[in-house]
C-alpha cells in the first residue's frame, strides 16, 4: 500500500518534472531544450505502446520500430503529397492535418500489428523476438527500396503539419500538444491495466496456462493488446516525424526497436511512467555524450547493464519499490 | 441412474510407441466423488489433461453435459463449467489471492475485453472473492501474493478460484500431494461438502484420502482401467491387490 502510494507521487513528479523544463526553456529562451523535451515526450509516448505488449502482456516485440516507423511514413508520405497536390494513390489528396495523418498512421499500424500479432503470438520467447524482428527488417529493406519516398535517403516534411489552434511551428507549441497525447497515452494506458482486461492480460503473462484453465483465451486478449500497443507507436511516430520534419529507413531499423526496449527496461518494465524516465534517460544520454564520443550507446549500454543487474524494476522500481497488484 | 455430467468414451494417446492413455471410458456422475488410483506413470495426469482440454485425444470422445467437447480448447471448456485444479500449484503469482479469484470471478461472468471499470473497484468481484476465501480459510491472507503463499495455502487457492468457477465439475489432480496431515484432514472435510455442489474427479495418491471420500473408484495401470467399483469392491478385487495396492496376504 505505502509502495503503492510512493509511486504515485513519483508519477507526479516525473511528470511534473517533464512539464517544467521546458517550461523554464521557453522562460529563458533555450528553445533546443524544449525540442529536447519534446522528443522525450514521443520516444516515452512509443516506449507507453510498447509497455502495453511488453510491460503487461510479457511479449517481447524486438519489431516495434515497424510501427514507429509506419507512423512516420504516412505523416511524410501524406505531407509531401499535400505540399505537391499530386495524389496518394486512387485520387486520394494529401493532407498537412495531423489529426487525419494521426488516424492513418493509427490504422495503418493496428493494421499491420494485427496481421503480425497473428503470425506471431503463437510462438514465444526467442521465437517470438526473431519473427517481430524480421517483420521490421522486411519494412526497413521495403522502404530502403522504395525510390518513389526517398529511398535510402529519406523524405523530409518542408512545412510541419498542422494541428486546429496551434501554432506547430512554434516548439513550445508543439510540446505542449506532444505532452498532452502522451498524457492521454499514460491515462490509456493505467485505464486499461486496472480494467478486467488489463487483469487478463497481466494474468497471461505470468501463467497462460492458469488463464486458459479459468476460460480466459490467451490469444485473443494478446492479439487485441498488441494491436493497441503497435498503433499507440504508430502514433508517435508520426508525431516523431513532424518534429524532426524527416522520414527515413531509419525509423524502422532494428536499433530502433532496440532502443524502445532499453527505455522500458530502464524505467522499470510495466510501470506507468517508466517509459518517460526511460526516455529522459536515453535522449539525456545521446545530448550529453553524443557530442564528444561516438561511443555514447556504449556508455548507455553499461547503465543498461547495472539497471537489469541491481535494479530490475529499473528507475521505478529502484525508487518506488515493487509493483503491488492489491 | 442419473445421467452423466462427464463422460469418456474410447480414449486413447499414445507417446511414441507408450500407450499413455489405452482404451478408457469412464463416467462421472451428479453428487459422487469418482476417484482415479494408479502407480506413477500410469497416465492419470495425461488423461486429467484430456478432459481439461490441454492435450487432444489420439481417439476417443468426451462428453459433458451431453456435449461433445473433444475439440474444444482449455478455455473453451472451462467456459463450460469444466473446473480444473492442477497437479502442480498453478497460480498467478503476483497477484494477491483476491486477486486471484477476481480473476476467476471475471472469467465466469463473460469475456475480458472490458476496458474501462477497475477490477479493485468491481463490487460484483471484491465482494463475492471475499466470501470464497473466507469459505477455504484463506480470508485473513486475502493480501498475500500467491506465490509468497505457503504450499498448504496455495492448494486452497487453488480450490478457491475452482470453486469461484462455479464449475458443473471439478477435476482435481492430487490435491493433498505435500501437505500436512492437518491439511489433509481439513481437505477431506471440506472435497466432501464440495461434491454437493458439482461431482469431483480425483486423482488421488494418499490412499486413506480416497477410501475416506470417493463413491466410486478406477484404477489406471499402464493407460488401462484394470478395475472400477465401489471402495469396498476395489479393495476386495484381487487384481488390483496384485497390480496396485500390493497383496499383504498373499505375501504374508
Ligand atoms: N508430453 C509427454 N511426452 C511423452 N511422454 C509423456 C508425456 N506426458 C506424460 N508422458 C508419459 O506418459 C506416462 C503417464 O504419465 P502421467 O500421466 O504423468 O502419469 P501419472 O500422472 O499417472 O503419474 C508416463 O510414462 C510419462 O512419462
Ligand atoms: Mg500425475
Amino acid at each position: 500500500m505505502a509502495e503503492m502510494r510512493r509511486e504515485y507521487i513519483l508519477n507526479a513528479v516525473i511528470v511534473a518534472a517533464l512539464f517544467a523544463v521546458p517550461l523554464w526553456a521557453l522562460m529563458a529562451g533555450e528553445p533546443f531544450i524544449i525540442t529536447l523535451a519534446t522528443r522525450v515526450a514521443l520516444l516515452a509516448l512509443a516506449a507507453v505502446g510498447l509497455n502495453i505488449a511488453l510491460g503487461l502482456g510479457g511479449m517481447v516485440s524486438f519489431g516495434h520500430a515497424l510501427y514507429f516507423g509506419i507512423g512516420g511514413y504516412a505523416a511524410g508520405i501524406l505531407a509531401h503529397h499535400a505540399f505537391s497536390g499530386t495524389p496518394v494513390a486512387f485520387g486520394i489528396p494529401g493532407t498537412n492535418q495531423m489529426l487525419v495523418i494521426w488516424a492513418v498512421a493509427m490504422g495503418l499500424s493496428g493494421l499491420v500489428a494485427l496481421a503480425v500479432g497473428a503470425l506471431s503470438l503463437r510462438t514465444s520467447g526467442i521465437f517470438f523476438i526473431m519473427i517481430t524482428l524480421a517483420f521490421a527488417q522486411m519494412g526497413f529493406f521495403f522502404t530502403l527500396s522504395w525510390p518513389a519516398y526517398g529511398g535510402e535517403d529519406g523524405l523530409p516534411i518542408f512545412v510541419r503539419n498542422q494541428f486546429p489552434g496551434v501554432n506547430t511551428m512554434l516548439p513550445w507549441e508543439l510540446f505542449l500538444l506532444s505532452f498532452a497525447v502522451l498524457l492521454a497515452a499514460l491515462g490509456l494506458f493505467a485505464v486499461l491495466r486496472a480494467a478486467r482486461f488489463g487483469a487478463a492480460l497481466m494474468a497471461i503473462r505470468q501463467n497462460p496456462d492458469r488463464a486458459a484453465a479459468v476460460g480466459i483465451s490467451p490469444f485473443g486478449v494478446k492479439l487485441t493488446a498488441f494491436v493497441i500497443s503497435g498503433m499507440l507507436t504508430g502514433l508517435a511516430g508520426a508525431m516523431m516525424a513532424d518534429l524532426t520534419r524527416f522520414t527515413s529507413p531509419a525509423m524502422m531499423a532494428w536499433t530502433m526497436s532496440g532502443e524502445l526496449i532499453v527505455i522500458i527496461l530502464l524505467g522499470g518494465v510495466g510501470r506507468l511512467c517508466g517509459p518517460v524516465v526511460g526516455a529522459a534517460i536515453l535522449v539525456g544520454f545521446e545530448t550529453l555524450f553524443g557530442g564528444w564520443t561516438e561511443h555514447w550507446q556504449l556508455w548507455l549500454g553499461l547503465v543498461l547493464l547495472g539497471a537489469v543487474l541491481f535494479a530490475r524494476g529499473g528507475v521505478i522500481g529502484l525508487l518506488a519499490g515493487r509493483e503491488g497488484h492489491g | 441412474m442419473d445421467s452423466a455430467v462427464l463422460e469418456l468414451a474410447g480414449l486413447r494417446k499414445s507417446f511414441g510407441a507408450l500407450k499413455a492413455t489405452d482404451d478408457v471410458s469412464l463416467t462421472l456422475r451428479p453428487g459422487e466423488i469418482h476417484a482415479l488410483i494408479g502407480p506413477n506413470g500410469a497416465g492419470k495426469t495425461t488423461l486429467m489433461a484430456q478432459i481439461s482440454g490441454g492435450l487432444r485425444p489420439d481417439a476417443g470422445v468426451i462428453r459433458f453435459r451431453g456435449q461433445d467437447v473433444t475439440g474444444l480448447s482449455v478455455a473453451q471448456r472451462a467456459r463450460l463449467g469444466l473446473g480444473r485444479s492442477f497437479q502442480i500449484s498453478s497460480l498467478i503469482p503476483e497477484y494477491s489471492a483476491r486477486r486471484n479469484v477476481m480473476l476467476a470471478l471475471q472469467a465466469r461472468e463473460g469475456h475480458p475485453y472490458r476496458f474501462l471499470w477497475p477490477v479493485r473497484r468491481d463490487r460484483g468481484l471484491t465482494e463475492p472473492a471475499r466470501a470464497i476465501l473466507d469459505r477455504v480459510g484463506l480470508g485473513p491472507r486475502a493480501s498475500v501474493p500467491a506465490g509468497e503463499l505457503a504450499h498448504g495455502e496455495r492448494r486452497l487457492l487453488e480450490i478457491a478460484m475452482a470453486l469461484a468457477l462455479e464449475p458443473a465439475c471439478f477435476l482435481l489432480d492430487e490435491p493433498m500431494a505435500g501437505m500436512g496431515t492437518e491439511g489433509v484432514g481439513r481437505l477431506i472435510a471440506f472435497l466432501r461438502e464440495l461434491k454437493a455442489q458439482a461431482p469431483i474427479l480425483l486423482v488421488e495418491h494418499d490412499m486413506d484420502a480416497v477410501f475416506a471420500l470417493a463413491d466410486r473408484v478406477s484404477v489406471l495401470v499402464y493407460g488401462r482401467i484394470i478395475a472400477s467399483g465401489t471402495v469396498a469392491e476395489i479393495r476386495a478385487n484381487p487384481e488390483v491387490r496384485r497390480a496396485y495396492l500390493g497383496d499383504e496376504e498373499t505375501t504374508a
